[in-house]
């Protein structure tokens, strides 16, 4: 079987908290508790879209300590494949879905003196999660979060209520900027730095304190890449002995689990490395879009990772 | 069923021994008659009925004797148990998922009550009643992994996870098959490795890794490993090489039977919820050679495993210099029939010894 275990369980309310984002909170159908987990982790929500089985990664946001619910927050994709409006759209209270186990790609390192965060938008779900269990412990952190606006600054209010003197706020529409190089040069030894958010963000936060000579263990992050569309092609399993067609809109990965190939799989976000799979033979090129094979791999031919890459060509063989 | 518990001892007078119960179930780590390292790993989802696999924490008729071999190892040398300041957290996920799976598993012999953070944990078999305030050091009378280690079977190895590699930042090791905690604290998966032959060249250790890296909440995992030890020593430690290492020397074709042990692990592994570490629970069984042969299978495939295991192997497992003793005593026990696939004696299909 691939991926984690799977809990049943029933949504429970559903909050709308700006144009763009909804939270949801899931509770078990058996009435049972939720195993606790780790700040930074998320489930894998699956979702029955007709025919299709949409498998979304998701953070937890909720007090990793509370048993009786998780929650997590949705912001709406209009130009994605369907899987946040579906949930936005299509998933009512009282609903009953299946939800993975916990499974922790962002952990806090618990060595570390401080604890910065750096959220862009949306990418602010794991750290509500680990503010919670950093706070149960009197933990050293400050969080720097920037919104587009006011309006969907999600969670704003509840952060700077609690965390006065810890959480900073910056809206792009008031033209505020985490001033980066400032904020890193002013930080004690031992300190750890967290971003989430868009992949730009990423990249300059990831930049920025290389070249202010931060180690590379103390920078962690954490993005999800939802697959992205690409033209049709077609491969050729050679353990199953089956062509297959991967359609616009689908990645790999849900093609080969379409046709009933078990593939392994956890994160579906090319962060893991679960679905690693060799590459046979190939004519064409690939697009990889993983974070997880190295830039030698990604030249090689021999590797793919089909839950976020693609392939255009003519000829894909794959050892699956 | 009531599990009656040994007095015995594993040093000095080497009391220790296996009733006819603790034969049959004895982790035989040999599925096939040749031996080499692999990625052995399976799901630890239970097992046969009374089989070591049974259980998530297996507890047999040596607990207490076990119990009391770890109190004066650790009175001897408190530096068996170590835990870095960043693994307090791990020690607690510890302390719940033993408390939890063994009032589950064996619920006649332990109970745990939860009240929010006011938990009493009941152990009968070692006469202890506590309550305590989840994840408040101060009202335990040792740290949580300490405290729960001293009443658990096997070695625990806590492994911190960061930078996709694991380390070795606590532990409770007392039954260890030659490794040092003491030296190996604060190592990564690859240094405390690196005196393995043969495998590293078998790239099983990257391997290995990402499985481990990769193992779940709710999906714990299990293997088997195996060395020899003289004389039933549960303390197998560097630090007492001194005053076990020689009674290898003691081996002669008179008391080999019952004096060579083979010493197998039954490792798993749990992904531990809050902390998101690893623990690594190793189990050391023993099993004296006399008591193996009452089993035909293990008899004939054991002499084919020692017969053809490569040298760099039993030097790397201490038992080089005793392989001719062995082997001259095993053999008796191999009448060249074939044997059934996989680990279990089989009493009742295996043909008797025909020699």
């Amino acid at each position: 079987m691939s991926g984690a275990e799977k809990i049943a369980v029933k949504v429970t309310d559903i909050v709308p908290l700006n144009e763009l984002v909804t939270r949801f909170k899931f509770e078990r159908v058996d009435g049972g508790l939720l195993p606790t987990f780790s700040g930074g982790a998320h489930t894998v929500v699956e979702l029955r879209d007709g025919a299709i089985t949409r498998l979304n990664p998701y953070s937890l946001m909720s007090d990793p300590m509370d048993q009786r619910a998780y929650t997590i927050s949705v912001r709406r994709d209009d130009a994605g494949r369907g899987g946040s409006l579906f949930m936005h759209n299509n998933v009512r209270l009282g609903d009953e879905l299946t939800i993975s186990y916990p499974v922790n790609l962002f952990s806090l390192d618990l060595r570390a003196k401080k604890h910065l965060f750096i959220a862009g938008g949306i990418g602010i779900t794991p750290f509500l999660a680990q503010i919670k269990q950093l706070e149960l412990f009197n933990g050293n952190w400050e969080l720097h979060y920037s919104c587009r606006s006011p309006d969907l600054g999600s969670y704003v209010d509840e952060l700077t209520g609690r965390h006065p003197n810890e959480a900073h706020i910056y809206y792009d529409d008031q033209k505020q900027a985490i001033d980066l190089v400032r904020l890193l040069d002013g930080q004690p030894l031992g300190t750890h730095v967290y971003v989430c958010g868009p992949k730009g963000m990423i990249d300059w936060v990831r930049a920025t304190a290389a070249a202010e000579g931060w180690p590379r263990e103390a920078i962690h992050y954490e993005e999800f890449l939802a697959p992205k569309p690409g033209k049709p092609f077609e491969v050729k399993l050679a353990v199953s002995n089956k062509v297959i067609h991967v359609g616009e809109d689908e990645s790999l990965l849900e093609a080969m689990e379409r046709e009933g190939v078990d593939a392994p799989y956890l994160c579906r976000g090319g962060a893991c490395g679960q679905c690693e799979t060799d590459v046979i033979d190939y004519a064409g090129k690939f697009i990889h879009r993983d974070h997880w094979l190295d830039e030698a791999e990604h030249s090689s031919g021999k590797k793919i990772m089909p839950c976020v890459s693609r392939f255009e060509g003519k000829t894909l063989v794959l050892d699956r | 069923m009531t599990i009656q518990f040994n007095d015995e001892t594993f040093r000095d007078d080497y009391s220790f021994r296996n009733s006819d119960r603790a034969i049959r179930r004895f982790p035989f780590p040999f599925h096939e008659d040749s031996y080499m390292y692999s990625v052995n790993m399976e799901q630890h989802r239970g097992g046969p009925k009374d089989s070591i696999y049974e259980k998530r924490f297996d507890v047999d008729e040596h607990y207490l004797s076990e119990m009391r071999d770890r109190a004066q190892v650790l009175a001897d040398d408190p530096l068996r148990c170590q835990s870095l300041p960043h693994m307090t957290l791990a020690g607690w996920d510890l302390l719940e998922l033993i408390m939890v799976s063994k009032s589950e598993d064996y619920p006649d012999l332990f109970e745990l009550h939860r009240d929010g953070d006011t938990w009493r944990w009941i152990n009968k078999p070692m006469g202890i009643d506590d309550t305590f305030t989840f994840l408040d050091e101060a009202t335990l009378p040792y740290g949580p992994m300490e405290y729960i280690t001293r009443q658990a079977q096997g070695d625990f190895a806590v492994l911190d996870q960061r930078d996709d590699n694991l380390w070795m930042d606590a532990g409770m090791i007392t039954t260890q098959a030659d490794w040092s905690l003491d030296f190996d604290i604060g190592m990564n998966f690859f240094e405390w490795h690196a005196p393995v032959p043969l495998a590293h060249e078998k790239g099983i250790f990257v391997r290995a890794l990402k499985f481990l890296l990769n193992i779940q909440q709710g999906a714990p995992a299990r293997r088997l490993n195996w060395t020899m030890t003289v004389n039933p020593l549960l303390d197998t430690s560097p630090e007492n090489y001194h005053k076990w290492g020689i009674q290898k020397t003691t081996l002669t074709p008179e008391n080999i039977g019952a004096k060579q042990h083979l010493r197998v692990e039954l490792q798993t592994f749990f992904r531990l919820p809050r902390s998101n570490a690893l623990v690594f629970p190793i189990r050391c069984y023993l099993c004296s050679f006399q008591d193996l042969m009452t089993a035909p299978k293990w008899g004939r495939r054991l002499h084919r495993v020692i017969r053809d295991l490569p040298d760099e192997l039993a030097t790397y497992k201490g038992f080089i210099d005793n392989k001719p003793l062995m082997l001259e005593y095993l053999s008796k026990f191999d009448d060249g029939l074939p044997t059934s696939p996989g680990i279990w004696p089989e009493f009742e299909t295996e043909p008797p010894l025909a020699k």
